[in-house]
Formats: C-alpha cells, sequence, structure tokens
C-alpha cells in the first residue's frame, strides 16, 4: 500500500506544446482517485509519466516518498491496464498474467498459485489455454486487469479501461473493479472521460483541463460544491441564470433575473453588479403553483425511463429540469406548472462558487 | 438481397476471363510444356526424340555434379535469406521507430533499388567488387588488405548482391507485421518488469515471426531461382541450378535435361515453401485468426 505524490509536474512536447502544465497531486495509499477530463487534456500522458513511459520536462513523482526520475518503468513495480488492453496476442491468457511473475522468478509453484488467483479475481477461471483473440472484449479487459493484479503492483494505474465495453457490461465492471480494488487496497489512478465511471469508482476525482487540475474532491463535493466554475459546467447538466444586484439591505440581496426577482442572502455584493447563478436541473421541482417560486410553461417533455426530462419557459428564462419517474401524472406540453428549490440549490458563479 | 451477388451465373466466369487466360498463357502452359519436354530422351545427333522416358531424371539423379549444383543453390538461397533477416528485421524496426517524415524518406530509399533493372543493378555491383573495382581500391588505400579480395565471381560476392536486391521483399514483409502490432504492448511488456531486451524477445520478435517467415520464403524462392545476379557476379565460378538449366539451353542444347533439371528446382522450392507455410499455419493459426 503506497502513497503516491506527484510535484509540479509538466510535459511539453516536442514543438512546444504543453501537454500537462505543473499538476499536482497526493494520492493517499489505498486511494482510488480518478484524474476526469475530456479529450486531450493530458491525462495519458500524465498516467504515461506515472508509469515511466514518458519523461517529464519537469516535477516529480514520487511512490512512498522515493524519487522516481530517471527509474525505468520496469522498475518502477506499477501495474497498467491500457485502453486497448495491451495482451500478448501470441500467448494464451495463462502466460499472459503470467508473464509478470516470470519476470520477477517467481518459483514455478506459487506462479501457478497466483496466476489462478488473479485469474479468479476477475472470474476468468477455465479460460486459461485461450488466445487473446479467441475472447470477447470484456474477458481482454479482465485479462488485462488479472496481468497486473497477479504481480500485486504498488500502484494502479488505469488508462480508460472501460472505453471499449458496451454501456451495460460497463456499468458490472465498475462495480466490481471498485470492489476488488477495496479488498486489495491498492492505490489506484483512473483515467477516464466518462464522468459516471469516475463518480462509481473514485475516492476522489481530479478534474482536468488544459493539462492541469481544475477540481479536486470527492465526488459529491466536486457535483453539488464545486470550487471552479469550470467543474459545475463540466460535470453534469446545469442552468446558468445572469442576474444584476438590485439592491443590498438587512443582509440580504435583491437581485434581478429576467423578468423576476431574486432574494439572496449574501449582502457583500455591491448594487448593479452582473452576476449568475447556478441550478443544477435534478433540484427543480414541480410544485402547486400557490406555492411556487415560479411559474412556467412547459416547452418540452421527454420520457427518459428512470426520469422525466423538461425544458420550460419560465419568468427567469429557460430552465431544464428533470423529475423521478414515480409513477404519477406529468404536466403536458404547454401547461403551465409551479416550479421551486431549496435556497441552497441555488449557488453563485465566480472565483468561489458554493461557499456563497 | 445480398445473396443475389453471390448467386452463380456464369458473370464470374465471364469477367475473371482476362486474367484466367493470362494465368493459363503465361504460366500453366509453359510450365506443362517444360514438364512434358522433360520426360522426352535427346540424342546428341538427332536431337529430341519422340516418347517418353526417365532418362533425363535417372542421369540427374545419379550425377554427383547436380547434387552439388543444387546444393550450392540452397546455401546460396538460404545464405540470402539469413543475410536478409539479419540485416532487414532491425532495419524495418528503426524504420517504424522513426517520425513519419523520416519513414517517408527512407522507405524511397529501401524501395528505390527495385525501381531499376537487376541486370542494370547487377551490373554496377560487378563495378564495385572487380579486383580493381571500388571496394577493393578502398580497402588497399586504407591499408586494410594487402592483396585484393576475390569478391567478383566468388559466391561472397554473389551474396553481397542478391542481399541488395532481396532485402526490400524482407523489409516490406516484416514492415507488415510491424504495422499489426498494438503500441502499447512493449510498455505492457515494461510495466510489468521485462526489460528493452527481454520485451524485444519475448513480445516484440514472435509477433513479427510471421512476417519473417513470409518474407524468408518470398527471398529464398526469388534467391533460388535467381538468375542474373549469379550469371552476372558468379558467371562460371559459381555455377548455380538456373545458370546450369541456361547452359543446358543454349549451350548443350540437350533441352529435355534442361527441362528435368527445371522441374526438380520447382519441386525442391515448392517443397520448401508448402513445409515453412505448414509450419507456420500450425503455430500461428490461433493467434492470427
Ligand atoms: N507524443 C506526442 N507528441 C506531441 N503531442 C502529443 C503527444 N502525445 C500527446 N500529445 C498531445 O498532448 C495532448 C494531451 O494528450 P493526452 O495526454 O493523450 O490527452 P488525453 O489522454 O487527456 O486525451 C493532446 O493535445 C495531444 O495531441
Ligand atoms: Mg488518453
Amino acid at each position: 500500500m503506497s502513497k503516491l505524490s506527484i510535484h509540479g509536474l509538466v510535459k511539453t512536447y516536442a514543438g512546444g506544446f504543453q501537454a500537462v502544465r505543473g499538476l499536482d497531486l497526493e494520492v493517499e495509499s489505498g486511494e482510488f482517485i480518478s484524474l476526469l477530463g475530456s479529450s486531450g487534456c493530458g491525462k495519458t500522458t500524465t498516467l504515461q509519466m506515472v508509469a515511466g513511459f514518458v519523461e517529464p520536462t519537469a516535477g516529480t513523482v514520487r511512490v512512498d516518498g522515493r524519487d522516481l526520475a530517471g527509474v525505468a518503468p520496469e522498475k518502477r513495480d506499477m501495474g497498467v491496464v491500457f485502453q486497448s488492453y495491451a495482451l500478448f496476442p501470441h500467448m494464451t491468457v495463462a502466460q499472459n498474467v503470467a508473464f509478470g511473475l516470470q519476470m520477477r522468478k517467481i518459483r514455478r509453484r506459487e506462479l501457478d498459485e497466483r496466476v489462478a488467483e488473479a485469474l479468479s479475481m476477475v472470474r476468468l477461471s477455465g479460460l486459461e489455454s485461450r488466445y487473446p483473440s479467441e475472447l470477447s472484449g470484456g474477458q481482454r479487459q479482465r485479462v488485462a486487469i488479472a496481468r497486473v493484479l497477479a504481480i500485486r503492483p504498488r500502484v494502479l494505474l488505469l488508462d480508460e479501461p472501460m472505453s471499449n465495453l458496451d454501456a451495460k457490461l460497463r456499468g458490472e465492471m465498475h462495480v466490481e473493479l471498485r470492489s476488488l480494488q477495496r479488498r486489495l487496497g491498492i492505490t489506484t489512478i483512473l483515467v477516464t472521460h466518462d464522468q459516471v465511471e469516475a463518480m462509481t469508482m473514485s475516492d476522489r476525482i481530479a478534474v482536468m483541463a488544459k493539462g492541469g487540475i481544475a477540481e479536486l474532491g470527492t465526488p459529491q463535493q466536486i457535483y453539488d460544491r464545486p470550487n471552479s466554475e469550470f467543474a459545475f459546467k463540466f460535470l453534469g447538466l446545469t442552468n446558468e441564470l445572469s442576474g444584476q444586484v438590485l439592491s443590498v439591505g438587512n443582509g440580504t440581496a435583491s437581485v434581478r433575473v429576467g423578468q423576476a426577482c431574486l432574494p439572496w442572502k449574501d449582502a457583500g455584493l455591491p448594487v448593479g453588479k452582473d452576476i449568475r447563478f447556478f441550478l443544477r436541473p435534478e433540484r427543480i421541482r414541480l410544485c402547486p403553483i400557490e406555492v411556487a417560486r415560479c411559474r412556467a410553461s412547459v416547452v418540452t417533455r421527454l420520457f427518459l425511463g428512470g426520469v422525466w426530462f423538461y425544458e420550460v419557459e419560465s419568468e427567469l428564462g429557460s430552465l431544464r429540469m428533470t423529475v423521478l419517474n414515480a409513477g404519477l401524472a406529468q404536466p403536458q406540453e404547454g401547461e403551465v406548472v409551479g416550479i421551486t428549490w431549496n435556497d441552497d440549490d441555488l449557488q453563485l458563479a465566480g472565483a468561489e462558487v458554493g461557499h456563497g | 438481397m445480398a445473396d443475389s451477388f453471390y448467386r452463380p451465373n456464369g458473370a464470374q466466369w465471364a469477367l475473371s476471363s482476362p486474367a484466367l487466360a493470362l494465368f493459363l498463357g503465361l504460366l500453366v502452359v509453359p510450365l506443362a510444356l517444360t514438364a512434358l519436354l522433360s520426360f522426352s530422351a535427346f540424342h546428341e545427333i538427332h536431337g529430341i526424340q519422340v516418347g517418353h522416358t526417365l532418362g533425363n531424371y535417372l542421369d540427374i539423379l545419379s550425377d554427383g555434379y547436380y547434387y552439388e549444383l543444387f546444393l550450392r543453390t540452397g546455401a546460396m538461397a538460404l545464405g540470402t535469406t539469413a543475410i536478409c533477416v539479419l540485416l532487414g528485421v532491425p532495419e524495418a524496426i528503426v524504420l517504424y521507430r522513426m517520425r513519419p517524415m523520416w519513414q517517408g524518406v527512407f522507405f524511397v530509399v529501401i524501395l528505390g533499388p527495385l525501381l531499376i533493372s537487376v541486370v542494370v543493378r547487377t551490373l554496377g555491383w560487378s563495378i564495385l567488387l572487380g579486383r580493381e573495382g571500388f571496394i577493393n581500391t578502398a580497402l588497399m588505400s586504407l591499408g586494410l588488405v594487402d592483396r585484393p579480395l576475390l569478391l567478383m565471381f566468388s559466391m561472397t560476392g554473389v551474396l553481397i548482391a542478391l542481399t541488395h536486391v532481396m532485402i526490400p521483399f524482407m523489409i516490406i514483409a516484416v514492415w507488415t507485421s510491424l504495422q499489426k502490432l498494438d503500441g502499447q504492448v512493449e510498455h505492457a511488456a515494461r510495466s510489468l518488469g521485462a526489460g528493452p531486451l527481454t520485451t524485444f524477445r519475448r513480445v516484440l520478435l514472435p509477433q513479427l515471426l510471421p512476417g519473417i517467415l513470409s518474407g524468408s520464403i518470398i527471398v529464398f524462392t526469388l534467391s533460388a531461382s535467381a538468375f542474373a545476379t549469379p550469371a552476372l557476379i558468379g558467371g562460371r565460378k559459381v555455377k548455380v541450378v538456373t545458370t546450369a538449366i541456361y547452359d543446358e539451353f543454349l549451350t548443350s542444347l540437350d533441352w529435355p535435361l534442361g527441362a528435368a533439371v527445371a522441374v526438380l528446382l520447382l519441386l525442391g522450392i515448392l517443397l520448401v515453401v508448402i513445409g515453412s507455410n505448414r509450419f507456420m499455419e500450425r503455430k500461428y493459426r490461433q493467434v492470427f485468426a
């Protein structure tokens, strides 16, 4: 169980392109952390620098305090699962899993035991003598995981390992891999562009943007109370409301949004200032018009199975909202409804979103 | 719907008839005639006789001269193949690791020789390899040797020139295997604890073997049946099967004997090719399905 520290990591590729710019990250022993970001934001480059395949332009990577600069990948004791799985096509499943153990000069008997153990952990027992070309995508991915688990690495690095699986299998693998990681307590970094994947599996998520970390926290923190506007917009859906401070007094401010006035508890805002709020679609509720904060007319109604999705036109402007499909009658398109939310659900955009 | 495309209705024969005619006219018919000719008897004064005989084959099989000839040809083809593997495989890997722009440049350099006639290239080599040729002059003036090396009319010279002719085929074959490689498998091997050498031996090389083997088959076949290079560089000193066939046909005028030698060469090459193919199929069928 190892602690991984990344400090001031920078990668400038030939041609001067900075793929990673000064990344800091502490991964606690046994922690599962995700690097979440859109394609091209430098996730893979970061992981490859940790694994030792790419040399950092600046910065340090430490495992349990030991600087890994100049340490060859084969000496780092890290297990890497690649997006393409990178299985050895000329070796059987058992030979693939045994490879890392052979490199560690493990004796025959222990080797056989550990191969069997790793394969049973990923529920592949019985497929030992198959070749990778004779396996399904999900099975290949399990072999790739068994192959790294067999060597009991100090750190597990996963580069979008689930992106080639279909949605249902992916969901199952999330749960399985997560419980396996918990059980073994391996310090893990997962790279992904899939929010659901990052949320379901991670202890903490680092949202990456343009080669740096934009937001770091538990899944709930970064979704509900992110510090950065970027994270708020990047994760899930949100409504953005623009307004202007009308008046301040008695510890509350009055903010004009669209044709409505919203009270805002923070009185520190100057009058006349242009501000923006964020409001998550799932925090907006339907309610009787008498107790509503706002009246709205339904423009679009979509049935998504677990939830209903609405687009409504209100005094605040156009809003998106979701309502759990609890079997209740739903308003039709064109109908006028009342909507409401809690004071806490509204978040002020700016340098310190969520602390208002 | 889609089935109608494949329903046999005679059109497929009509469409493939030009290719079939070419194949029949230029390959099957001459081969069949040669095979037929090899069973004819030959008389020094009366020429080719009517009737069929195994005499030519019996003559060849009972004459040590031909065994020597076939052995030398086999050695030449095997030697060329071995050199092409030793030089071509690393060359292909270096090429694979280059930046795309340099890859383009070096591909032209490597494939360039294929654009020039074998005869012209071979004559070029005979200028370089001669007693007073560039290589000997350079070696002498550097003081590396005191007497000119025997390169022209020697097996060494033939191997050098044949390798030059054949190596592009090896590089192309290995290159094809490299293209199929998952670029991450090397990283995977390294992170599992294998050093660069072990990674090459246990992960990279086995995946290149099918390419190396098919390259070897091409090089072996073309070398064993090469004529221009052994004829121009080996001359009378390094006589191989093809140059012997040439002599039977054009000097001794014993066409049936020449045809029999040709048929044996063809059978020998076929044996090697089929044998290696079997081996490859058995060993790699599952892996590269
Ligand atoms: N070898 C390389 N040379 C130059 N640029 C590269 C190289 N590898 C990646 N990049 C660039 O660095 C950026 C980040 O790449 P990457 O780390 O693969 O992103 P991600 O995994 O987040 O999608 C991309 O814009 C990519 O084009
Ligand atoms: Mg990536």
